[in-house]
């Protein structure tokens, strides 16, 4: 008799951990069970992105890049299983060298962003790009992994946490992508993933008022509706792209700065 | 000054200060009986048939009749404005626009008495502040941008900008002139064209602008100014505009932000604040209670930026709560065109009503009040400079944006709690800090949620520098290189970095 494979069973991330729904529900993707997240996992993945993010983005530049090229050294060594959930080897490539891409410009986003200004007056004034603070992001369904890294890494380089709403179709590559950043030093709560029917967590998200920003970029269904409640809290809105690599895309995701120092004796 | 400093520090200033008035002459400004909206270059009657009247606020004396534009009117101009941009503005050699932006500069530098003259008039604000800050920001803010014109592609490199089309644009009544310059300029200078409402009450310098855009030849409907209340901007928002910038209150910006939801329209706001300005107990503290002064009491605290919330380190309160209170005493509450005048005229009477409102809920919370003794006029609306002592974070005088001269004062020890208290609001315009400790400077601004920092000052400006909120205090930069991109398109950034 031929061995059984020990199949896995697919969770939520959040905190660093993988809990299953707080709901107990599933939905079947791609041939698997799959956890649906509830509001109430919502809400608490948002609670734990807030208590992440200031220690992330409090990190050093460096050191923050040195994280997201870790998990760039994650995704490589599972290129297989990657290829397999994708079909698509080639986009298993262009999304490792993303990371790798996006964890360059951790250290320099402040010298292509940041300005020093030439004020009227005996000050030292500069603008510097700061991380708005926990981001919601709707992931696109495609590329089922491209598409997802190409969102979050411009969030995370930034400083950001983000709590993640995975295509509802293709959620599996969300998954793994979970465990590879739970292997990869970036600290748990900075990012969230959750699994479920987008309908249901997406306004929720929205709504929220501990949510900075939102990324509508994989959004469907009632887009309109989604901007509308997140003006609750004037959320910065992103409509960004599916495959692109641009520092213009983690901008989107930033604060600006400007301090007025005073110069003298 | 010099005088009270002999006196020692416990002695209370005289309770009268005896200055001849210095009134600046009124002649220099031409007002009509009735205004036009200005749109493809002229005055036209609005097509609402509708005026109201704006004000002195400082006597109630009216002014003049305005133009309440309808959204008949709002279509037209929009339709005014898109025709300019199609039909030559968009395609215009960019250092031909920054020409046109210097000439607004210029003019604006030589008639600026006329035009600080006006705006107090019209505001409230007295002249020593629309002479000395309004008008030269404003001219500076024109040249700024006028050399940025011509300079797009440095600005963003890779990123082959092009400018949108029509802008709407619509501005508060605190800096009539220079909330203009801060929309115009920019927007000119990334190649659009525009439409801008001023606020109701403070229309004047608008209209006597277009007068400058005359003498500097600008080509007929690149700027076309509609006038109206909150009904003409909301037909404004509701336009074939391709941007909308707003500057105001945030329950309007949230509106705003709710009806452009799907339409992919550009938008920035720049809402309200309720700004911590921090006394650490290593300041200098006479510089500070002046900072204090300038960051509440300026233009009678209606800046969104206002410094409205004190946070004194607990070991000089006592002091320094003393010497504000001093300073009180001798700031000169009345005529706005009187060059001697620190505080002018509340702006309308629903602002007035909306500041004794608050004060009203901050007494009956449980603060402790202090107005200095002071003799307003008899005519308009004026309001004594406040100081609210025993203020809990949770008072509405502490969480809800004033816009007047009232201070809420409260207490911190560690620069911990400091950065906790001035973090604990919605809002996240700027802050001040007061230390002359430079790395403690650093370390605070760091941590401050706040999108301009003033250090050892307040309320300070430049056009270089850029300005706007965290949080709900809005999103998008004035001024500065950043001040140029919410004009602008990009359709190179994905052929870059791929």
């Amino acid at each position: 008799m031929s061995r059984l494979p020990v199949k896995k069973t697919y969770k939520l991330y959040i905190g660093g951990s993988f809990p299953r729904s707080e709901s107990g529900r599933t939905y079947e993707a791609e041939g698997q069970n799959v956890a649906r997240a509830s509001r109430k996992d919502v809400r608490d993945a948002v609670r734990v992105a807030g208590a992440a993010q200031p220690n992330w983005a409090a990190m050093t530049a460096y050191n923050r890049g040195q994280v997201l090229y870790r998990v760039a050294e994650m995704l490589e060594a599972r290129t297989r299983e990657f290829a397999e959930l994708t079909g698509d080897e080639a986009e298993v490539h262009a999304a490792v060298d993303r990371f790798v891409w996006y964890a360059g410009w951790a250290d320099k986003l402040a010298q292509v962003l940041g300005s020093a200004n030439p004020v009227a007056g005996p000050y030292f004034n500069f603008t510097v790009p700061e991380p708005t603070g926990v981001v919601g992001v709707l992931v696109p369904d495609e590329p089922a992994l491209l598409g997802l890294v190409s969102r979050l890494a411009p969030v995370l380089v930034g400083g950001n946490a983000a709590v993640v709403v995975a295509s509802e179709s293709r959620p599996l590559a969300a998954i793994e992508l979970a465990e590879v950043l739970a292997t990869s030093d970036v600290p748990g709560g900075v990012v969230n993933l959750l699994t479920g029917f987008r309908s249901e967590l997406a306004p929720v998200l929205a709504a929220h008022m501990d949510v900075n920003a939102l990324d509508v970029t994989g959004a469907d269904g009632d887009v309109p509706e989604l901007e509308r409640l997140a003006a609750d809290n004037v959320k910065r809105i992103v409509r960004g792209s599916v495959d692109v690599q641009s520092p213009w895309e983690i901008a989107g995701f930033l604060e600006l700065k400007t301090v007025w120092h005073p110069m003298g004796l | 000054m010099a005088e009270l400093e002999q006196r020692g520090d416990r002695t209370p200033a005289p309770a009268k200060w005896e200055y001849a008035s210095a009134p600046e002459s009124r002649e220099i400004v031409n007002l009509q009986e009735r205004y036009g909206l200005f749109v493809g270059g002229e005055f036209i009657e609005p097509r609402s048939g509708e005026y109201y009247r704006t004000l002195d606020p400082s006597s109630e004396e009216p002014l003049a009749e305005i133009p309440q534009a309808g959204a008949e009117d709002v279509a037209l101009a929009v339709r005014t404005a898109r025709d300019a941009f199609e039909d030559g503005w968009s395609a215009a050699a960019p250092a031909e626009r920054a020409k046109y932006l210097y000439r607004i500069a210029r003019i604006l530098q030589e008639r600026s008495r006329e035009f600080a003259v006006l705006e107090s008039l019209n505001g409230g604000k007295p002249i020593r502040e629309s002479r000395d800050v309004d008008l030269p920001l404003a001219a500076a803010h024109f040249f700024y941008y006028a050399g940025w014109a011509d300079k797009l592609e440095y600005a963003f490199p890779h990123r082959r900008p092009k400018s949108l089309g029509v802008a709407g644009q619509i501005i508060p009544w605190n800096f009539p002139l220079l909330m203009l310059a801060w929309k115009i300029a920019p927007a000119l200078a990334a190649g659009n064209t525009v439409v801008l409402k001023p606020a109701e009450t403070t229309p004047l310098s608008a209209l006597l602008f277009c007068d400058v855009l005359r003498q500097a030849e600008l080509p007929p409907g690149v700027v076309n100014i509609i006038t109206g209340d909150g009904a003409t901007g909301a037909a404004l928002v509701k336009s074939d505009v391709d941007k909308i910038a707003f500057t105001g209150s945030t329950e309007v910006g949230k509106a705003i932000q709710r009806e452009l939801a799907g339409t992919g329209k550009k938008l920035t706001l720049e809402l309200g604040g309720k700004a911590a300005n921090i006394i650490f107990d290593d300041c200098a503290l006479d510089q500070a209670v002046e900072g204090i002064v300038n960051g509440i009491y300026f233009n009678q605290g209606h800046v969104c930026c206002a410094g409205s919330r004190l946070l004194v380190q607990e070991s000089i309160y006592e002091p320094l709560i003393e010497k504000l209170k001093r300073r009180l005493t001798t700031l000169r509450v009345g005529d706005p065109l009187d060059k001697n005048t620190d505080v002018g005229a509340i702006n309308s009477r629903q602002q007035l009503e909306k500041i004794e409102e608050l004060v009203a809920a901050g007494k009956e919370e449980g603060a402790e009040i202090y107005q200095p003794p002071c003799r307003l006029p008899e005519k308009g609306y004026w309001f004594i400079p406040t100081v609210f002592t025993n203020v809990a974070q949770s008072y509405r005088i502490a969480q809800e944006e004033i816009f007047g001269p009232v201070l809420s004062v409260l207490t911190f020890r560690t620069p911990d709690e400091a950065i906790e208290k001035a973090n604990n609001t919605p809002y996240g315009l700027s802050a001040g800090v007061w230390t002359e400790k430079g790395s403690r400077i650093l370390w605070m601004a760091q941590r401050l949620e706040a999108g301009v920092i003033w250090a050892n000052t307040y309320n300070r400006f430049d056009p270089a520098s850029p300005f706007g909120g965290y949080k709900e205090s809005g999103f998008g930069r004035e001024g500065g290189r950043h001040g140029l991109e919410p004009y602008l398109d990009f359709d190179g950034a994905e052929a870059f970095g791929g």
